[in-house]
């Protein structure tokens, strides 16, 4: 019998508000332990929560990109369980009433659309963070409080790659919204995943195992990879698998379950009675849907539609928003938007790279923390996006070769000189006299009697290393084709 | 014979009055009460740590304040020693709530409340005893030893709060904070024969105040007179960005609305507070009252409160499930008293089931159950919508009131240790009180008599609605005005 | 609505409270005698009651975006039982 895997995903994202989520206390990463802490994040005797209105704004925001519902009342529940990292010993969090609900998010998958529904995305607040010593453990409390959105798939994906790709594609959509940095070495993005197996065809669903607590994505897909086919051999040797939760050991590869617990859990979820329920106006909500972006996918679709690019270009633009932003309006007014994102993928950004990596250096070595680095960005370049079309404009117009293109390209990032005045200044305008080529390509078949008696032997190939002969002759001004053209007819002759 | 009082038997009315024309200074009121201090809590133990050099430098600051100009109209309660119930967060100051489970806890802050006092002026002294946690009638459930009643030893002061009410009915502090979350305000006040007021739900900032029921505590003074009552509020009451149950209501002038005219302003008289329980003695002084607003001009109106047999129940299934999350913080991990254990489960227990006296534990426990799974919609969800209920009643008889007068217990203070045994006949010593809080509305205790062997104080109940406070204290007040009770001060101590 | 089935071992290990086998024993006969009294609210039809989580109703009560002070962190770990390197001390955790 074959046999299928069901899969689910909770995945935890931390807001990139400036606040935490019920007190004025630094919502950001890094800071020394227990000094972005107050008596309400501390759960001091006596504090009170305060929800934040722009956690709840970026949640609201989520929703929409997500396809969801917004339900006109939403509220907060207290979950109570004792862990030391909890500083309340119950976690805030929306239990039967959450802000967004019943989306879902569509990606590109083994060549085609795939589409994970989502049941909701729901506010709560983070924990501590715990360190673990030979005796005792520590906590530091800074990220207790931070607002934390819960994003719960439905089992609607069927493999380890599949999981892997909607994780991609749900931190896209987060990143572009910028609701969240997405950091995930700094655990801004955590998973569970539960996951169950059943034979092909049927409807039921197995028993389901939870893996906690996942934070990279590559780990959660291997995780899988090696959780499916485990349970799929409990099955096959007529085994039983129980509801249970397995830990994911990253360095051995495998699951392991967790140490069950006495008693299940029995959460006590109950209203919060020190916060008022959410009842979002039109009014708000429509100040939010102005924060609606294009989503990833849209946006690809888009640049291989309206700009005739391959995919893996339109692919480039959707990861690195800045670039497809500085491509686009020039795109509006290119030709060849094609023959533009050509420039700007395999020219500007290569050079751009190069230089940002000699800054770090440099930067490195006078000191400068990696925070603190100066890095350029397609803001700061020396020469405006408009010259990047000239450039390619004389390319097209075989005003000069895509060799002297190069070094066009070269002069203006170094020093912001209009495409036109560098090919002036440095002679660099391609040779279209075509008595002037046919005396070049005379002087290239008389030098090279090899690759002569190769062409005229059928070996077509060899024309290139004439026409190499005839570009180097002209300092790469004659125009190729032309001299292509006359080369062959000459050697025909 | 005002001139016999010492001044820390004056009220706030009077000292301020003196204070500004210079007769006296903020450090001979401050004096005075630990003096009395000194004289009478080894009886009374309404205190269960104070720091006299704090206070006097605090009343310096103020002396030096009105050396330089500073008027009562700019600082409300400048130079007048306040104590406070020990729920609530004063910074570098113990915060013990009654129990053991805090130890040496020191409050690295200021509750809201505090806060506006500070700003009025008031010189802020004292832990005032409790019961541990606010979870009690008598005061008996605190770890720091029982609070005796200043007019009878032997008797309990009523409770929660009952050493703010104790303090004050003692002449040991001007004024002092309490916080009422059944009846934990009222009910000592009318035990120990002082003004007692919960304020309406949302009308006082509860950020600072150690919650035992979040959605029914209130903060509130007790005073020794009605006037005094109105300044206290005046000061405490508002909006605060830190407290999302606080309410954006204007604060009026309290004072000003003593006006003495409460020609027909209809007080109800609720027929299911007629219980059986009611001591007759307690009735008669009550009808007494009655009479007398009849007299001042008040109309009487008989009313219905449907639901009120309910609410000593709903009340028990509410606070105690609120109280089980709200207590969850007391683990030993961050603060408070620790006891080891080799994993945190273990260490959990130890420190929880060492750190809580029975009645704390024994309401967690309950709470916990009504909460947890199964029983969740069977107790708690049904109790939320029986407070709809008694809500409601309260709602529709305010159509046709003012305000409504009641007993505010049915019985003087009993003995120590009388009840104590019988946690549920404590719960129903709190009937009258406890709906008020379920509806979220206002209510005052004021003395209305005594009982004549031994002479114990009875205490009068008006209830107002929500935010209806400067009605509430015009009616108290042209009936204390009318009758001597304030007057009465409990017999010698020492 | 169950009346005094209470297991007050599960119940006391849920709130992570340690009774001793005497406190027990009172604490069930106790509870008791509470849940039997609290039966009384099923008498009451309360079909269609909405309940009342708040006394008073408001909603969106929230705080803008903005960044305070927190304390300082000797004030933070002042009343921490144990510590260590800025931490809070706990007995070692074990999942």
């Amino acid at each position: 019998m074959e046999y299928e895997a069901v899969i689910g995903l909770e995945t935890h994202v931390q807001l990139n508000t400036k606040s935490k989520m019920w007190c004025g206390c630094a919502n950001a990463y890094g800071a020394a332990p227990n000094t972005q802490v107050c008596p309400v994040c501390l759960g001091l005797p006596g504090v009170l929560p305060v929800p934040n209105e722009e956690a709840l704004r970026k949640t609201i925001l989520t929703g929409y990109l997500l396809n969801c519902e917004i339900p006109r009342f939403a509220k907060f529940d207290r979950k109570n369980y004792f862990y030391p990292d909890a500083p309340k010993n119950y976690q805030l969090t929306q239990y039967d009433k959450p802000s967004t609900a019943n989306g879902f998010v569509e990606f590109e998958f083994q060549g085609g659309l795939s589409r994970v529904r989502i049941t909701r995305a729901h506010l709560e607040e983070d924990v501590g963070k715990s360190f673990h010593f030979d005796r005792n453990s520590g906590v530091d409390f800074n990220r207790a409080g931070v607002p934390l959105m819960e994003i719960v798939s439905e089992p609607d994906i069927t493999s380890a790659d599949m999981a892997y790709e909607y994780l991609n594609a749900l931190k896209d959509i987060l990143l572009y919204g910028g609701v969240s940095d997405c950091d995930m070495e700094k655990g801004m993005v955590r998973c569970d995943v539960n996951v169950s197996v059943r034979p092909v065809g049927s409807t039921g669903l197995g028993a389901k195992i939870e893996i906690k607590n996942m934070n990279s994505f590559s780990g959660v897909r291997r995780a899988l990879e090696y959780e499916i086919p485990r349970q799929i051999e409990v099955v096959k040797k007529g085994g039983k698998l129980i509801q249970s939760t397995r830990r994911w050991d990253d360095t051995t590869g495998i699951t392991e379950e967790m140490r069950t617990k006495e008693h299940a859990h029995d959460y006590r979820y109950f209203p919060e009675p020190d916060m008022m329920p959410l009842a979002p106006t039109e009014e708000w909500l429509a100040d939010v849907r102005k924060l609606v972006v294009e989503l990833p996918l849209a946006r690809k679709q888009r640049f291989i539609r309206e700009y005739a690019l391959p995919a893996a270009d339109a692919e480039t633009f959707k990861n690195d928003v800045a670039l497809g932003n500085y491509f686009e309006p020039l795109a509006k007014q290119s030709a060849n938007p094609k023959a533009l994102a050509n420039w700007v993928i395999n020219n500007l950004r290569a050079k751009l790279t190069e230089t940002n990596e000699r800054e770090k250096t440099e930067q490195a070595e006078l000191g400068i923390e990696p925070a603190d680095l100066q890095l350029t960005t397609l803001a700061d370049l020396k020469f405006p996006p408009a010259a990047l079309l000239e450039l390619v404009a004389l390319v097209e117009a075989k005003t000069i070769s895509s060799a002297a293109a190069q070094q066009v390209f070269a002069e203006m990032y170094a020093t912001g000189q209009a495409p036109a005045a560098i090919v002036q200044e440095k002679g660099l305008a391609q040779v279209s006299d075509t008595g002037a080529i046919e005396k070049l390509c005379d002087e290239a078949i008389a030098a090279s009697p090899g690759p002569v008696a190769d062409y005229r032997a059928g070996k077509a190939a060899a024309l290139n290393a004439l026409k190499g002969y005839v570009m180097k002759l002209s300092k790469g001004k004659a125009n190729p084709a032309l001299a292509g053209d006359i080369l062959e007819r000459k050697l025909k002759a | 014979m005002p001139n016999a009082l010492s001044l820390n038997q004056l009220s706030i009315s009077e000292l301020t009055g003196r204070l500004a024309r210079r007769e006296i200074s903020a450090r001979e009121i401050t004096q005075a009460c630990l003096d009395q201090i000194a004289r009478v809590d080894g009886t009374v133990h309404a205190f269960i740590s104070h720091n006299p050099a704090d206070a006097l430098a605090q009343a310096d600051a103020a002396d030096r304040e009105l050396a330089a100009g500073v008027t009562i109209a700019q600082k409300p309660l400048l130079g007048i020693p306040i104590a406070i119930k020990d729920v609530l967060a004063v910074k570098d100051h113990p915060l013990n709530c009654g129990s053991k489970i805090l130890g040496k806890f020191v409050s690295p802050y200021d509750a809201t409340v505090i806060e506006k006092m500070r700003a009025a002026g008031a010189v802020i002294f004292g832990r005032l005893n409790m019961d541990e946690f606010a979870m009690g009638s008598s005061t008996e459930t605190s770890a720091f030893g029982i609070t005796r009643n200043p007019w009878d030893p032997a008797r309990i002061p009523g409770g929660s709060s009952g050493g703010s009410a104790a303090a004050v009915a003692a002449d040991e502090a001007i004024a002092t904070l309490g916080t009422d979350t059944g009846g934990s305000i009222r009910q000592p006040a009318a035990l120990c024969g002082c003004v007692g007021l919960k304020p309406t739900y949302g009308r006082v900032s509860r950020y600072g105040l150690t919650a035992f029921a979040s959605s029914l505590d209130q903060i509130g003074p007790f005073t020794k007179n009605i006037e005094d009552s109105a300044r206290v509020l005046g000061v405490i009451s508002g909006l605060d960005p830190k407290d999302s149950t606080s309410v954006d209501v204007p604060v009026p002038d309290y004072v000003a609305a003593l006006d003495g005219n409460i020609r027909g302003l209809k007080l109800g008289v609720p027929k299911e507070y007629l219980i059986g329980g009611l001591d007759p003695e307690v009735k008669a002084s009550v009808d007494a009252a009655i009479q007398q607003y009849l007299a001042l001009g008040a109309e009487i109106v008989d009313i219905s409160l449907p639901h009120t047999d309910y609410a000593v129940a709903t009340y028990y299934i509410v606070a105690t499930a609120e109280a089980s999350a709200n207590l969850a913080r007391f683990d030993g991990i961050r603060y408070g008293q620790r006891v080891d254990g080799a994993d945190p489960l273990e260490l959990y227990t130890r420190t929880r089931g060492a750190g809580f006296g029975a009645e704390v534990k024994r309401r967690i426990i309950l709470g916990t159950y009504v909460l947890s799974s199964g029983y969740y919609d069977a107790y708690y969800l049904r109790a939320q919508k029986v407070r709809t209920l008694i809500r409601n009643d309260f709602l529709a008889a305010f159509k046709q009131v003012d305000a409504i007068i009641t007993p505010t217990t049915p019985t003087a203070a009993f003995k120590i240790g009388e009840k104590s045994g019988d946690p549920l006949q404590m719960y129903l010593s709190d009937i009258f009180t406890i709906s008020c809080n379920l509806a979220g509305i206002s209510g005052i205790s004021l003395p209305c008599g005594f009982t004549t062997n031994p002479k114990l104080p009875i205490g009068l109940q008006l209830l107002g609605q929500p935010f209806g406070e400067a009605t509430l204290l015009k009616l108290a007040h042209a009936y204390e005005q009318s009758t001597p009770w304030h007057r009465e001060k409990p017999g010698t101590l020492a | 609505m169950a009346a005094t089935d209470i297991d007050v071992k599960y119940v006391a290990h849920l709130a992570r409270i340690g009774l001793t086998p005497d406190e027990e024993a009172t604490m069930s006969a106790r509870l008791a005698g509470i849940l039997g009294y609290i039966e009384k609210l099923k008498e009451l039809d309360v079909t269609g009651v909405e309940p009342t989580a708040h006394a008073v109703p408001m909603v969106n009560v929230l705080r803008p975006d903005v960044v305070c002070p927190s304390l300082p962190h000797e004030a933070a770990l002042a009343n921490a039982p144990a510590q260590a390197n800025g931490l809070f001390l706990v007995p070692k955790i074990v999942e």
